[in-house]
């Protein structure tokens, strides 16, 4: 199914898409890819409201690493990933060794979440604060497109957002078909249980955050190459751990394609409103999104893709 | 094979244990009997690891339980029936099943130990695809059982498997632990149900107020006066 929807986007690319659809659609992909990441611990009833802390930190240290040190991204993005990977074993470690799930598992995320924030904008000398922040363009001192891994060209990025967006998929499906997810599956039903079976709770908790953390912290770093511009609000904080609960939610946290789903519909919406709305009623666009947000999780608990596939199975059976 | 000397135990500012010492040797099959309160499942999850001892020696052949974390304790072949099933409500009974065979050792031999079980309780087989959660209690407690039995454990360790049961079912739970007995298992049991445990045990401790305050042959407990009026009110 992945595979097939990929074969129609490189597709439709080839034949020649006006850059506007095509920017759109490089933006959900990119968004699907880190979506996916954030749901590989949300399916399990981890539910982490700090994934905007990767995410920045994904950004910000290849964008950082490449203006004040020169370092090529293709060096950058591992050390970010690294960082990120840092940054959720000493939040998770103690988490899941001191037992804290549900509700405040997700209040200390959150708080992370803004931590993370917090100190770019404080960080400010060095990160440009509130204001953003901007790549070097390759142009400046002509190093080639491959090493800035910055592209003129919206096809490559396109092609690009393809190839990573279905590793994350091919990700999903390992973790699903593996024994880590009967063993995530059994800790979120009973943590003791699970223990008494032999699984060591704690390092299945954290393999999974890791993973998680990490594919985020790749989707940020990509968006800010692509974009060549970041802010603390445009790639962290609780916003942005929301906005990603929320599409995840939306699209269905239990399916493979729940999550690209609800970038789909979340990220179309969002831009429809903007552009229909706009400027003729500052904020409506945002209350409309959220109303509807609101109506969906309601009606649909399972997401949209997930409701529509239960619905499927059961008639079929 | 189990060997329990000295164990306190308890929660927060609680205690719960106070000095326990205890024998479960191979082969054998001995019951912890007394009131509510009185630290029995307590005792289960100390020598599961899920609580920590906070004094005293646990070994387990000569190994030691106190240092080894929970998800080490099956590997060490005690395999633990919590009290009140906690099954993995939202699996099927199989899966439920494959969980109990996830240590390498026992994954295995996943096949083999899950024919095993299904020949003990073919209630089991028929119902494999089913959730757990919608089993009935007694079916639940056969799940239960069984889920500890993938692991091909030495020491069966089993909380209130009766508790909440009806008296017919019941009958059928204690029958199983005869038809385990006779499979090689060592087993320790926790019940409140005395009169019929002592029928199937060869020896009891009677646990009260957290401490160790009798212990003997199922036989020299059925026939205490003590015993008889407090726990089987005869």
């Amino acid at each position: 199914m992945a595979l097939v929807i990929a074969g129609v986007l490189v597709v439709a690319s080839v034949v020649g898409l006006p850059p506007y659809p095509l920017h759109i659609m490089i933006v959900i992909l990119f968004w699907a890819f880190t979506y996916t990441g954030w749901s590989l611990m949300g399916r399990f009833g981890l539910v982490s409201l700090g994934h905007g802390a990767f995410m920045g930190i994904g950004a910000y240290v290849t964008a950082l690493l490449w203006n004040y040190a020169g370092m090529t991204p293709w060096l950058g993005i591992p050390i970010a990933l690294a960082c990120a990977m840092l940054l959720a074993v000493v939040v998770g470690y103690p988490c899941f060794r001191f037992r804290i799930t549900g509700h405040y598992f997700a209040l200390v995320t959150l708080a992370l979440s803004e931590v993370v924030r917090q100190t770019i904008i404080a960080t400010r000398d060095h990160t440009g604060g509130s204001l953003g922040f901007t790549p070097t363009p390759k142009g400046n001192d002509g190093t080639p497109s491959i090493i800035a891994l910055q592209f003129d060209e919206k096809e490559t990025w396109f092609v690009i957002a393809v190839v990573v967006w279905l590793v994350g998929l091919a990700i999903w499906r390992l973790v699903d078909r593996s024994m880590i997810r009967y063993a995530l599956d059994a800790i979120s039903e009973d943590e003791d249980s699970a223990a008494a079976a032999g699984i060591n709770v704690t390092r299945e908790k954290l393999k999974i955050t890791m993973i998680s953390a990490v594919m985020t912290a790749l989707g940020g770093a990509l968006y800010m190459q692509y974009q060549l511009f970041i802010s603390p609000d445009t790639v962290s904080g609780i916003a942005i751990s929301l906005q990603i609960v929320f599409a995840v939610v939306t699209g269905g946290i239990f399916v493979q394609l729940g999550p690209t789903f609800g970038a789909v519909i979340t990220l179309l919406l969002a831009e429809i409103l903007r552009v229909q709305i706009g400027t003729d009623a500052v904020g409506l666009d945002n209350a409309i999104y959220g109303i509807a947000l609101v109506l969906f999780i309601i009606f649909l608990p399972k997401g949209i893709l997930g409701s529509l596939i239960g619905r499927f199975a059961a008639r079929r059976s | 094979m189990l060997a329990l000397s000295g164990v306190d135990a308890g929660y927060g500012t609680f205690q719960a244990l106070f000095g326990c010492t205890l024998e479960v040797r191979t082969g054998e099959a001995v019951a912890v009997i007394g009131p509510n309160g009185a630290g029995k499942t307590t005792l289960m999850r100390v020598i599961s690891g899920l609580i920590p001892a906070r004094s005293g020696t646990m070994t387990m052949q000569d190994l030691d339980l106190v240092a080894t974390p929970p998800h080490n304790i099956i590997r060490l072949g005690i395999a633990h029936v919590p009290e009140n099933r906690r099954l993995f409500p939202r699996m099927t009974v199989e899966d439920n099943l494959r969980m109990g065979a996830y240590i390498p050792m026992a994954r295995a031999r996943f096949g083999e130990r899950l024919e095993f079980v299904y020949d003990l309780f073919p209630r089991m087989r028929e119902r494999r695809n089913q959730l757990a959660g919608t089993l009935s209690g007694g079916e639940q407690q056969m799940c239960a059982i069984g889920r500890a039995l993938m692991s091909g454990p030495k020491l069966l360790l089993l909380d209130e498997p009766s508790a909440g049961l009806a008296p017919v079912v019941v009958e059928r739970i204690f029958e199983l632990i005869r038809v385990i007995r006779e499979r090689d298992l060592t087993v320790l049991i926790v019940e409140q149900n005395v009169q019929q445990v002592l029928q199937v045990v060869d020896r009891a401790y009677v646990l009260e107020a957290g401490s160790i305050r009798m212990s003997g042959s199922a036989q020299e407990l059925s026939d205490n006066e003590e015993v008889r009026r407090l726990y089987m009110g005869l």
